[in-house]
């Protein structure tokens, strides 16, 4: 059975997709849901260590790697693959179950690469298979917004791209392991890691691209590209100090425009943002706390980032409606996703009992610990803003609020049991941690249930809960509006575009105003010369005297004459 | 709708009651402070009602913040529908024209194909 282990994660999963592609109906269905469970069993049994691996080149290439890191991501995506695929089993489009197929396996496939091109290889993968979960939503704001993002995410690969070359030959070997940020390759791979990690200002395709794609394509794409992003990251550029501020960044800035945002699921794509941030502040700690906690909040933020796009997928998909200005009431007629869209709040929000709160507090812990605390207190900050936004805003917005007069009922029943598995893992995690922690890369010893951690985080989300009441009964909440909010994407979709189509037309005006002033010259110049050489046989003359022409044909006979004797 | 059958929040009795409930669990959070011995990392956490303190401030600065936030950010919702016409300068932040297109949108998506 040793060559039961050379099968690399990603193989199922495309097999799989070639399958889906060319079956239907239950048949499909059930080849689709058995494929994660088959594929996660066998990775369960997988050991540590190099599985396969072969030379290209002067390099030796390593498809598939497996350790603690890479296993603890692989678990997490065959959940969030088998959660996706029931979630999605009423959806009839080969195009979805085959890109969302294909789409799992590659990121399978990146986090089990050992070298650099190997993971460049699934890098563009990731988005080139993706980019149809956007575009089956068969808009032309889903096919806009598709092709930005695959426009970004190919040059984040390009970027990886260049980057592992320079570090071939930097270091005359493609393995990836800890890179860091010195020289140019370090520089490059972190930036095509960051755009897909969606740091500051190269976030836009993230928020720009989630909420358009289909209701069952959302759940996917926020499983695997930025948890891909948090992988790479902590595998290459663990304890580097820029990443703390970074990250600290993302858990703050998107809160702010996922309080006025109006789409819903824009809202969670702002909050994605803020998640990842943890992780990514995590990540530049470096310490093993840090490592620990980075690695189980983006375990647990696949799972209930994931509950709660189904919940809204679910309000979308029944409702046809996913701005906060048009919901609200909809408790009455779908109380189920109204409870489990809370237990996926309460566990963003890090509430005790749930899972946000077992990993999230490492991260806060790690930053106290080494002495960050301008850090610890942004985090602090973000969490209460996340439990505004995400815990309070989405459930609050869509299920209570005013009564919006919608009576949708709860969704179909696969959807139903995909959101109730994720509720339960969420639960479960938070209860009991320990599971989650045997699994993680270091052996900490951590306890997240000290009386004084869990009364600070309590008081920290009940007193936000407060300020929410206090400002909706004082009227100061911002009302839900239609709106777009202008945020960096504004610089790339409308100022550049604007600015260059102006230059140009500037451009197109003094290039014509220059043709027209240099021929109107050269026409001048024309008419004089051959005013000047009028009647005269000169080379420059318009008109030739009659004789001259005569002359020039006798010459020409002549030559003629002159060559026949020659040649003769 | 008119013999709808009532739901849990429609009586504005049972709202009262959950803030009321609400209200006590926050002034009891706040009171535990005191009660239990906390074991503290930080020396900011020795302040009293420190983590209530911030999150109730964090929270009113980041909705007041935001809020102001909309008055230069706030466009209307089909801003990047019209594109390569250059109203660049278009300042539509007035809430009437953000709500122009209201019914025009709705439905007007695939939503699942």
């Amino acid at each position: 059975m040793m060559w039961m282990l050379e099968i690399p994660p990603f193989l199922p999963f495309f097999i799989g997709a070639l399958i889906a592609a060319v079956t239907r109906g239950t048949v499909r269905n059930i080849i689709m849901v058995a494929i994660p469970i088959v594929s996660g069993l066998h990775l369960w049994m997988v050991p540590e260590g190099v599985h396969l691996q072969f030379a290209f080149l002067d390099y030796q290439l390593v498809p598939y790697r497996a350790d603690k890191l890479s296993m603890m991501f692989g678990y997490v995506f065959h959940i969030a693959a088998f959660i996706g695929v029931i979630y999605s089993l009423h959806v009839r489009d080969t195009m979805q179950q085959v890109a969302a197929m294909m789409y799992a396996g590659s990121g399978l496939g990146a986090i089990f690469a050992g070298d650099l091109l190997s993971l460049f290889v699934f890098w563009e993968l990731l988005a080139f298979t993706s980019v149809f979960l956007i575009w089956a939503r068969r808009t032309q704001r889903a096919y806009a917004a598709g092709m930005r993002y695959l426009i970004i995410q190919v040059l984040s690969g390009v970027i990886l791209l260049a980057g592992a070359l320079f570090y071939a030959a930097e270091n005359g070997t493609l393995e990836f392991g800890f890179i860091g940020l010195d020289g140019i390759a370090g520089w490059l791979i972190f930036i095509a890691f960051g755009i897909k990690c969606a740091f500051p200002i190269a976030h836009n395709w993230l928020t720009d691209a989630y909420p358009e794609a289909t209701v069952t394509g959302t759940v996917f794409l926020s499983a695997f590209t930025t948890k891909v992003a948090v992988y790479a990251l902590a595998r290459g550029y663990p304890g580097t100090e820029l990443l703390v501020y970074i990250g600290a960044a993302m858990t703050c800035f998107p809160i702010f425009f996922a309080v006025i945002e109006n789409d819903l699921r824009r809202v969670l794509a702002y909050s994605l943002i803020n998640q990842v941030g943890f992780m990514v502040v995590g990540i530049g700690i470096g310490t093993a706390l840090a490592i620990n906690g980075a690695v189980s909040h983006a375990f647990n933020d696949v799972i209930f980032k994931g509950l709660l796009f189904m919940t809204m997928g679910a309000v979308l998909h029944m409702t046809g409606r996913i701005n906060g200005s048009d919901l609200g009431g909809l408790y009455k007629t779908m109380p189920k996703t109204t409870v489990l869209c809370i237990v996926g709040a309460a566990s963003i929000s890090a509430f005790p009992l749930f899972s946000g709160f077992v990993s999230k507090s490492m991260v806060m812990s790690a930053a106290v610990e080494e002495g960050y605390d301008w850090i610890w207190l942004m985090l602090l900050f973000a969490s209460a803003g996340v439990f505004h936004h995400a815990g309070i805003k989405i459930p609050y917005f869509a299920f209570f609020a005013h009564d919006s007069g919608i009576r949708a009922s709860d969704p179909p029943n696969n959807m139903l049991l995909a959101m109730t598995i994720a509720a339960v893992l969420c639960v479960a995690i938070g209860v009991y941690p320990a599971a989650l922690y045997s699994l993680l890369p270091y052996d900490t010893g951590y306890n997240p249930y000290d009386a004084t951690h869990v009364l600070a985080q309590t008081q920290l989300l009940f007193f936000s809960a407060l300020a929410f009441v206090w400002l909706n009964l004082k009227g100061l909440y911002p009302p839900e509006l239609r709106s777009t909010n202008l945020d960096f994407d504004w610089i790339y979709r409308r100022l550049a575009p604007v600015a260059l189509q102006k230059t140009f037309a500037v451009i197109w005006l003094t290039d014509e105003a220059l043709r027209q002033a240099f021929l109107a010259r050269f026409d001048l110049c024309l008419a004089f010369i051959s005013r000047r050489h009028e009647g005269v046989s000169g080379l420059l003359s318009r008109t030739y005297p009659v004789g001259s022409m005569v002359m020039w044909v006798s010459v020409i006979l002549a030559a003629y004459l002159f060559l026949s004797f020659i040649t003769h | 709708m008119e013999n709808e059958k009532k739901y849990f929040f429609d009586n504005p009795n049972n709202v009262k009651r959950l803030l009321h409930i609400f209200y006590g669990v926050c002034v009891l959070l706040f009171v535990l402070d005191f009660v239990i011995h906390r074991h503290v990392m930080h020396s900011w956490e020795n302040i009293w009602g420190f983590y209530p303190l911030y999150g109730f401030v964090g929270c009113v600065v980041l909705v007041l913040i935001a809020t102001w936030m909309r008055t230069f950010l706030m466009r209307s919702e089909d801003y990047y529908d019209n594109e390569g016409e250059a109203d660049i300068d278009e300042q539509s932040a007035s809430g009437d024209s953000t709500s122009k297109k209201h019914n025009t949108e709705v439905g007007g998506h695939d939503v699942d194909a």
